[in-house]
């Protein structure tokens, strides 16, 4: 065992980094202390920018996680950049372990034609700045298109669509960032469309998530019954899987095509089977449309249901894609990288050396930046478990960073020295408080400070 | 789920044994590794086929030098290999109903990583731990 108590810094905070440090702090017989970093000045990561802003419930495990930070034990450092305001050799000399936390914050590329084109945007910049994230709070969004397509029916895809799809009285019930519920409110996108490469049968939504979208008020939704039959292959897995809740999946998107129109200000157009091959340029740049192929289904060696193309195009007249085809972790300083996967190269949370794919002592990852963009937000919390089993093993064994015992405490000798302005967990409290208040005074869940002058000028930084 | 969320916290190593190694080397280095199978691949790391603790013991039972036979006599030829996109619920059923408990994932052809039957049997109950964990969460703060 190291000498204690053991140092943790934990790199990120989001709920992968909480869950982790809440399972360090309670970890019997373990004399801990837990330092957590942000490169914003908020914490809670994609609790804050990446859930919908109209699903507060979601949101609310964030209070659970205010209770993590209430122990006396941790810290919060947020506005303090991991790479730029401290390095992996700042934090060895106060550290015995440092957990990377990061999360995936890019995104996946499709890998088509006309991708890069204006007009054409990652979904998770929309994300981002609808929930007034500071790096994306100055992003221009052209909402005077009639078409917004978009490329994926997952989660984040649907999130989009509905969010598209909202009406003004819908926006303001949310805490979405008010520059964002303003440009929502005066948009003239009247069809959204959806794109799924397989059929409904393997689309990733959840029931719930589809449930919402028959709820909304300014919105009909519309599926052609051709794509909703299940071919063959389809009929045989579903029958296998014998999952009632898969089965309603499937009742739930066919009904949608049998459904009258209640002549609604938008229409949502659910689309099966289909693929983008190519973004159209209108020759100034800008998007135009798109090339899409339509697939069949196909089943692999191992059984999954994979979409095939048929050599059948058809085109689709838009200026809005958002491209919803996954999150993708991006590199950490000094710290070894598996492009493949996007994430930090490790083995069961063990970062490793690639010269030898052993474990590098004191160096460890949870969350997405470890497994890939995977999961709820609970998902996190077995993910932490596993790495934190390392973490307390390699302590006891005493495999970890060997600190400069007199280099005194990190706070006062090396984190404000590099940013004066660093926002504790206390500040954040009160930025927390101000925003509630400012959400009551308009009968909302909250009204977010999004950029970071904004935040350090409410906290009188 | 997809099978990449599994292989990404594995490490990249995949342990792989020759065709003409001796099934006394093959055991050493699965107690070596605590695994319980080897891919069998060619100069090229193009996998021949798999040699798993299953086969060990059934040529144990039908050989008593069976240590000295060469791992291609006895590897199982006829590969079942996965796809970094193929789905962790579809490749699980697909290895229950035709019980083999290794698949080794290739990607064009090349051997990129091997999952066992446990590993995704984790991945499922992470995945279903964690979505009890949330829907408990949303239940106590509403």
């Amino acid at each position: 065992m190291t000498t204690s108590p053991l140092r943790v810094a934990i790199i990120g905070a989001g709920p992968s980094a909480f869950y982790a440090a809440e399972q360090l702090l309670h970890q019997d017989g373990l004399d801990v202390r837990v330092d957590m970093f942000d490169r914003l000045p908020t914490p809670y990561g994609l609790v804050r920018h990446g859930v919908a802003p109209d699903h507060q419930k979601i949101k609310s495990v964030s209070r659970a996680f205010a209770q993590v930070a209430a122990d006396p034990r941790f810290r919060f450092f947020g506005f303090v950049e991991y790479g730029k305001d401290i390095t992996l050799a700042d934090l060895k000399t106060f550290y015995h372990q440092v957990l990377f936390a990061t999360g995936a914050q890019s995104d996946k590329r499709m890998g088509i034609p006309g991708e890069g084109l204006a007009g054409s945007h990652p979904a998770t910049a929309f994300v981002a700045w609808y929930n007034g994230h500071p790096d994306f709070c100055d992003y221009r969004f052209d909402l005077s298109q009639e078409r917004a397509v978009i490329v994926g029916v997952g989660n984040v895809a649907i999130d989009v669509a509905r969010i598209l799809c909202l009406s003004p009285a819908e926006l303001r019930a949310t805490d979405m960032a008010d520059y964002a519920i303003e440009a929502l409110s005066n948009s003239k996108v009247r069809e959204v469309y959806l794109l799924g490469r397989r059929g409904p049968a393997q689309a990733a939504f959840t029931n719930p998530e589809i449930k919402e979208l028959t709820e909304l008020s300014d919105c009909d939704v519309i599926v052609a019954p051709s794509e909703v039959e299940l071919d063959a292959l389809s009929q045989e897995a579903v029958a296998e899987a014998n999952d009632r809740a898969l089965d309603r999946k499937v009742e739930l998107l066919q009904s949608f095509a049998t459904r009258e129109l209640g002549g609604r200000l938008r229409r949502l157009f659910l689309r099966f089977l289909v693929s983008p091959v190519a973004l159209h340029d209108d020759g100034t740049g800008h998007v135009s449309g798109m090339r899409l192929v339509r697939n069949r289904l196909v089943r692999s060696e191992t059984g999954t249901i994979t979409a095939e193309a048929t050599g059948e195009y058809e085109e689709l007249n838009t200026g809005l894609v958002f491209r919803s085809v996954g999150y993708r972790g991006a590199p950490v300083p000094g710290v070894p990288f598996q492009d493949r996967w996007g994430v930090i190269l490790n083995a069961h949370g063990r970062v490793l050396d690639p010269e030898t794919n052993s474990p590098i002592p004191g160096e460890y990852v949870t969350g997405w930046i470890k497994r890939g963009p995977s999961g709820v937000i609970g998902t996190n919390k077995p993910d932490s478990a596993e790495t934190v089993q390392w973490m307390v093993e390699d302590a006891h064994a005493g495999r970890t960073f060997q600190p400069d015992e007199a280099a005194g405490d990190p706070e006062q000798r090396l984190i404000r020295l590099r940013q004066p302005r660093c926002i504790s967990f206390g500040d954040w409290c009160r930025l927390d408080n101000l925003e509630l208040e400012r959400g009551r005074e308009q009968s909302r869940p909250r009204v977010k400070f999004t950029s970071v002058d904004e935040i350090l000028q409410a906290l009188g930084k | 789920m997809k099978m990449e969320s599994v292989l990404a916290s594995k490490g990249p190593a995949v342990v792989t044994i020759g065709p003409t190694a001796l099934l006394r080397e093959a055991v050493a280095v699965l107690v070596k590794h605590r695994i319980g199978a080897l891919v069998v691949v060619d100069s090229g790391r193009q996998p021949l086929g798999i040699i798993s603790e299953r086969d060990i013991i059934r040529s144990a039972s039908a050989k008593p030098d069976f240590l000295y036979l060469a791992v291609e006599e006895v590897m199982t030829r006829d590969l079942v290999c996965a796809s970094p996109g193929d789905d962790v619920e579809a490749v699980l059923r697909t290895m229950t109903m035709h019980r083999f408990r290794h698949v080794p994932i290739t990607e064009n052809g090349t051997l990129i990583g091997i999952v066992s039957i446990g590993d995704l049997v984790k991945a499922q109950l992470d995945a279903y731990r964690g979505d009890i964990h949330t829907l408990q969460t949303q239940l106590m703060e509403s």
